[in-house]
Parts: C-alpha cells; structure tokens; sequence
C-alpha cells in the first residue's frame, strides 16, 4: 500500500466542490427541480428550516432545502449562516396567539371547548399507506376540499380563556414591554437561564432532540404528566414600533403552531394547587416539535416549582446546550478534521505505557521462572 | 449559488451592490463587540470572556471562533497565515485562508516571520513569534475543568474562587496510574499565577512557547462562545508537581527530510507493513530548513513535492 496524502490543496476542494453540485443535480435528464416547488410541495420541510434556522423566509428556506439535497439540518445551516449576516433592528411586539386567524385548532382537555375543534390540514387520522397515485405521472389536480357552511368563530377562544374564571390554570406569564427580550442570537447562553432565553433556546432547537427529550420525560425521566390543553396553527400579525415612528406597524403576517400542555401541580405552602403550563412556539406548521417543546419547558420549570430535578430534560445545562443542531452538528463532524498532531502525542504515551507495561511483566515472569527452578 | 458567483459577491468592492458581505464577512456592530471581547481578554490573561459568538459560514467546530478573532481585528495591511496541525496546505487551513483572502483583500503567507496574523489549529509555529505578531488559536473546549465538571456554572465559580483543587487531584491521579502526568494535548497552563486556562488542544511540546512569548496569543472558541488571551510577556505555567516535573515530547528520530531535531514530528505511515517516517508537523519550518541545504535521510522523498502541489 502507497503512502497516501492525508494533505489536500486548492484543487482537491474544488473539484470535490464540483462533484457535490453534480450529485445535488441528480440525473440531468429529469427536469431540475425549482424553488417554488419546493416551497409550496415540501411546506413542512421549509417549516422546519425556518423554525430551526431562526428566519422566517419560505423562498430562501425552499432554497436552501434544494442547494442542500433535501438535508434539513444542513438547510438549516445555511439559514442561519445567512441570517446572522442581517442588521438586528429590534424586537417585535408580542404576538398576540388569542387572535391568530387559526387554520388548525384542537385541545385534548375537553370534548368541545368555545369554538370547536379544528382539525384543518392534518397527517391525524390518516392511514399510512404509500399512495401509489402519487407516484403516478401527469395526476389529476387535487380536487379543492369541501368549504365549512359557517365561518369560524374569530377570535377563537383559548384554553386559558376556559379555565380563567376559576384559577385553576396559572396565569400566562406577560411580556411586561420594559426589559428586552433576551437574544441568544447576539449573547451567549448564561446560567441560570431565563424563560425568554430557554424559550428562544428551545425553538430554535432540533426537532429531534427535543422529540427525545419529550418522549422521555413522558416514559418517567422526569414526568410531567402533560395534558394537550391547546394546540393553535394560523397566521398572526407582527408588530414592530420603529423608533422614528414611535406607533406600532404591522410588518408581517407570519404562520406560528403554538401549543399548550397542561400538567398538575400539587400545590406548595404559598400556593394553591392548579394546573402549570409548559408553553411550545414556532414558526411555521411544526407541531410534532411544538408539543416537544411545551414539553420540555414543563420539565425544566422543575427547579421553579420545588419539583426534585434529577432527569436528563430537567436539566437545564444538558438541555439548552444539546438542543441546537447547528452546534451538534458541526462539532461532531469536526472530528472528520485532520487530529494527526494530538495523536501522535497519544501514541507516543500509549506505546510508553506499552513498553512499561511489557517490562514489567518481563520482570515479573523473569522473577517467576528463577523461583520455579529447582533447589539444588 | 455556484463558486464563481460566490467569488464575485465576496470579492466586489466595498459598498457596491454586488459585494453582499461587509470587509472581514462580519458587519461592523460585530466586530466592535468581539474587539471590545478582545480588550477584557487581554486585561484579564487567562479569563473566558462570554462573546455573543455569530454562526459562521464554516460549521461549528470547524474553527469559527478562530475566523471570527481575525475577521474582528485584520486589516488591508496585514499579511494572514492560517496552518491546521502545522501545516499550511491542510484542507481546512487552506479553506480559511482563501475566505480571508477573498473578504478581507488580504495577502496571506506561509513564512511564519513575515505573518502579522497566524491563525491555527492545534499547533504554534516553531520559528519564534516576534513583537507585533498575533496568534489566533481556534479552540473547540475553552474550559480546561469541563473533563471534571461538566456544569458551566460550577466552573465558573470554581474560577472565581481560584478553587484548582481538582484539576490537580486529577494530575494526581495520572501519576498513580500511569507513574506520569497523561495530558499529552491540551495540557492545562496557569496564566499570570491566576487563570488556570486551555492551551487548545496543542501538544505539550508547544506550551512553553506560551511563557513569556513577545506575540499576543488570542483565543477562540466559537460554539462555546468564549474569547480568552495571553498578552505578550505573560508568565504561563504548566501545571506539574515538584517530583514529577512538567516535560515536553521527545523523538528518537530527527526530521526525515530536513533532520531537524528541535521540532514536533508527525509520523507518516508509509506502507501497511510498519514502515513509517517522521516529518516535521510545521510544514513551514521544514521547508525553509530544506531550503537552507539540510538533509534528512529520506530527503527527496515525494511527500515533498506533495507539499508543493498543495501549496499552489
């Protein structure tokens, strides 16, 4: 075997830069595939990079999408990449979810809550059966779906609506408009850490980091018991008061998933016992991540409520320093970097204790065999 | 976008419509918050300063705190060298070098002696660093008591209070297991007798180059969002006991190609039957010895003309 070149120059980048925009191509002879298809076909893959990659953007998330063949953590590398680029002009209003105009509305707590349920465009319910027809070349356009009789009621109550002449939820925390909001996109992450800075943490989180982190808080590492109170997809204004103007403007009409988990709690000394939240947000129609997130919010409030913290979603050190993929990933590819300097130092310790480890044992059997010889 | 418009938008001049970048990649709002992070770096040595760290276009991990210590502090004027395990023509070295060269119009170098800024990974150069120079060190862990304390909040209270006890209970338990203190990279320093500090993973071999070094040493670790230096003239320390004395690397073999014996060597396998050579890992400084007339005994072998091809 030939020694081989662990040393790469200008060209070997390139041209292996050259092939990776060949394979992306795919086979030239199938038409190229365009933004806007992706943008409005893979709707839920442009969600997830928007949400994780911090920028609401659909067409430079469909881009990303296609320039990264599909690799959604990769897209959402590229996302973020760009959007640290972007002058910061300030933070919005609070959107306001109670006026969402809802595409999608569904609470697991009650049978029928003030505005009904609202399945919309949901995977819920289907079988999952491939559909061939799909696969099928020059389908039929998909037929418009049946319109409802009567609009929906606007604004849709929420679940704190419900319970709110009772106590029997905790009051939604307030944005009180004085102290900025915290914005891990400008500062390191710091200890303890607030709810904004641990919200914010945990939406642009991986989805399926946090997916894990649910599921197992839900098998008993670190239960909170949840109860689905709300789930609300729908398009909501944002708000922005431009220094110059003094006055909010709308600048934005953006579709958010949020969600709602219910878990008991048993009351303390002070406080009487009520239901907490646990409270998931995201851009987009996330809702698989949302759920996620309202869990694991729940979860690390631990320390907040009195509740023992001794699981991996409780934590809030292991959690907001796993969850973003961006970090994760490159980190553990970095490994793929050349480490030849730190282990030729490592060999050069490993084959020292070898050879210690090897006269000793000598010395030992040399001891061994002098004491087995035969007394004369 | 494809590579030759990727050019075009990096390299247009400033202000132009087409360069969609500022000098140095980052905005200017951002480089005066990562300098300001630099100032505290320098007045506190050793200390990890918190840095509101920007994702990069190269991933985490892949030396984004390193890239964001130069795009904050080059210049026009500078003359950059970036080397990756001592090397200069390594792929990620040469990926860097050529996106400085591209946003910050910048001439870059191999000669460690001409370099204003050296950016590396893993190694410091062997030809000493001179007043002026500045050595930006891309780190992946800037904590050096995160292998013993895995909360940040505990290790920074144990900073504040000076509270080292571990680490050296750590080092002492090195020596009752392997008769020797085992950190062979990354081998924790003592900054000016106050900040116990990581070196990065550099190889012990390099940590006296930190004591007392007339160049400033910057540090930084992008992921983890931490900026830390060493000013020039700095004592730096390695930790150690007084019967087990702190030791750097030592070869039997000197350079196969140059014969240097003072340098740190790579070993290079060249066969899959035990065959293996030693070269120096300062692609740099071999060179400039082999151009100097010194002869190794494998001097001519072709992992030298390999140096050339990657250096183009």
């Amino acid at each position: 075997m030939a020694y081989v070149a662990v040393k790469g120059g200008e060209r070997a980048i390139s041209n292996a830069h050259a092939l990776l925009e060949e394979a992306r191509r795919g086979d030239p002879s199938v038409p190229e595939l365009l933004v806007d298809q992706v943008r409005e076909q893979l709707s839920l893959s442009v969600d997830r990079v928007m949400a994780e990659g911090s920028c609401y953007d659909r067409d430079l998330a469909a881009l990303a999408i296609k320039q990264s063949a599909g690799d959604v953590a990769e897209a959402t590398f590229l996302m973020r990449a760009y959007r640290t680029t972007l002058p910061r002009f300030g933070f919005s209003k609070p959107v306001e979810t109670a006026a969402m105009a809802v595409r999608r509305r569904i609470s697991a707590a009650f049978k029928d809550i003030p505005g009904g349920q609202v399945l919309g465009a949901t995977f819920d319910y289907t079988h999952r059966l491939l559909d061939f027809k799909l696969a099928a070349e020059g389908a039929d356009p998909v037929a418009p779906a049946p319109q409802a009789l009567e609009p929906m009621v606007h604004p849709l109550p929420t679940i704190s609506s419900v319970f709110s002449h009772e106590n029997l939820l905790e009051q939604e925390a307030r944005f009180d408009g004085d102290d900025e909001p915290f914005d891990l996109t400008r500062e390191p992450m710091s200890f303890p850490a607030g709810r904004d800075q641990r919200l914010q943490a945990l939406a642009r989180g991986d989805e399926g980091f946090l997916l894990s982190l649910a599921y197992s808080s839900q098998r008993g590492w670190g239960s909170t018991h949840p109860l689905c109170g709300e789930i609300r997809m729908g398009e909501v204004p944002v708000e922005f008061i431009p220094d110059e103007l003094g006055f909010p403007i709308e600048i934005a009409d953006i579709t958010l998933t949020e969600c709602i988990m219910l878990s008991g709690f048993a009351g303390s000394a002070e406080r009487a016992p009520q239901y907490t939240r646990g409270y998931g947000l995201t851009f987009g129609h996330n809702e698989r991540k949302t759920m996620s997130m309202a869990i694991v919010d729940r979860a690390l409030r631990a320390r907040e409520l009195g509740e023992e913290v001794d699981a991996p979603c409780q934590d809030e050190e292991f959690v907001l320093y796993h969850s973003d993929n961006v970090e994760a990933s490159g980190f553990v590819q970095h490994l793929k970097l050349p480490h030849y300097v730190d282990f030729q130092a490592d060999l050069l310790f490993l084959r020292k204790l070898r050879a210690e480890f090897f006269d000793r044992k000598a010395a030992a059997e040399a001891i061994t065999a002098h004491q087995m010889e035969p007394a004369e | 976008m494809n590579a030759q418009a990727n050019d075009a938008a990096l390299t247009a001049t400033s202000n132009s419509p087409e360069r969609y970048y500022t000098y140095g990649y980052l905005d200017e709002q951002t480089k005066r918050m990562i300098r300001r992070a630099i100032l505290k770096a320098v007045a506190i040595p050793g200390y990890q300063v918190p840095f509101g760290s920007r994702e990069m276009p190269v991933p985490y991990g892949w030396g984004t705190g390193g890239i964001q210590l130069t795009a904050a502090i080059i210049g026009p004027d500078d003359v950059y060298k970036c080397i990756d395990q001592g090397a200069d023509d390594t792929t990620n070295a040469v990926s860097i070098r050529r996106f400085f060269a591209k946003v910050a119009d910048v001439a870059t170098t191999e000669d460690t002696a001409e370099a204003t800024i050296i950016q590396s990974r893993h190694r410091i150069p062997e030809h000493p660093l001179k007043d002026g120079q500045i050595m930006v060190f891309q780190v992946p862990q800037p904590e050096p008591l995160r292998g013993l304390e895995p909360r940040e909040m505990e290790t920074r209270a144990m900073h504040a209070y000076e509270e080292y006890g571990l680490q050296y209970v750590s080092l002492y338990e090195n020596v009752s297991a392997f008769g020797r203190i085992a950190a062979t990279a990354g081998y924790p320093v003592m900054v000016d007798e106050r900040y116990l500090m990581s070196p990065s993973p550099i190889p012990k071999f390099d940590n006296p180059k930190l004591h007392n070094s007339q160049a400033l040493m910057l540090f930084g670790a992008g992921r983890e969002k931490r900026i830390y230096a060493i000013p020039p003239h700095t004592t730096v320390r390695s930790l150690d006991f007084e019967d087990y004395p702190f030791e750097t690397q030592k070869w039997e073999e000197s350079c196969a190609l140059c014969a240097a014996d003072d340098s740190y060597l790579d070993e290079v396998v060249l066969d899959d039957q035990g065959q293996r050579m030693f070269v120096c890992s300062d692609s740099h400084y071999c060179s400039d010895r082999r151009a100097q007339g010194f002869r190794g005994p494998m001097a001519g072998h072709e992992l030298v003309d390999i140096d050339k091809d990657a250096g183009q």
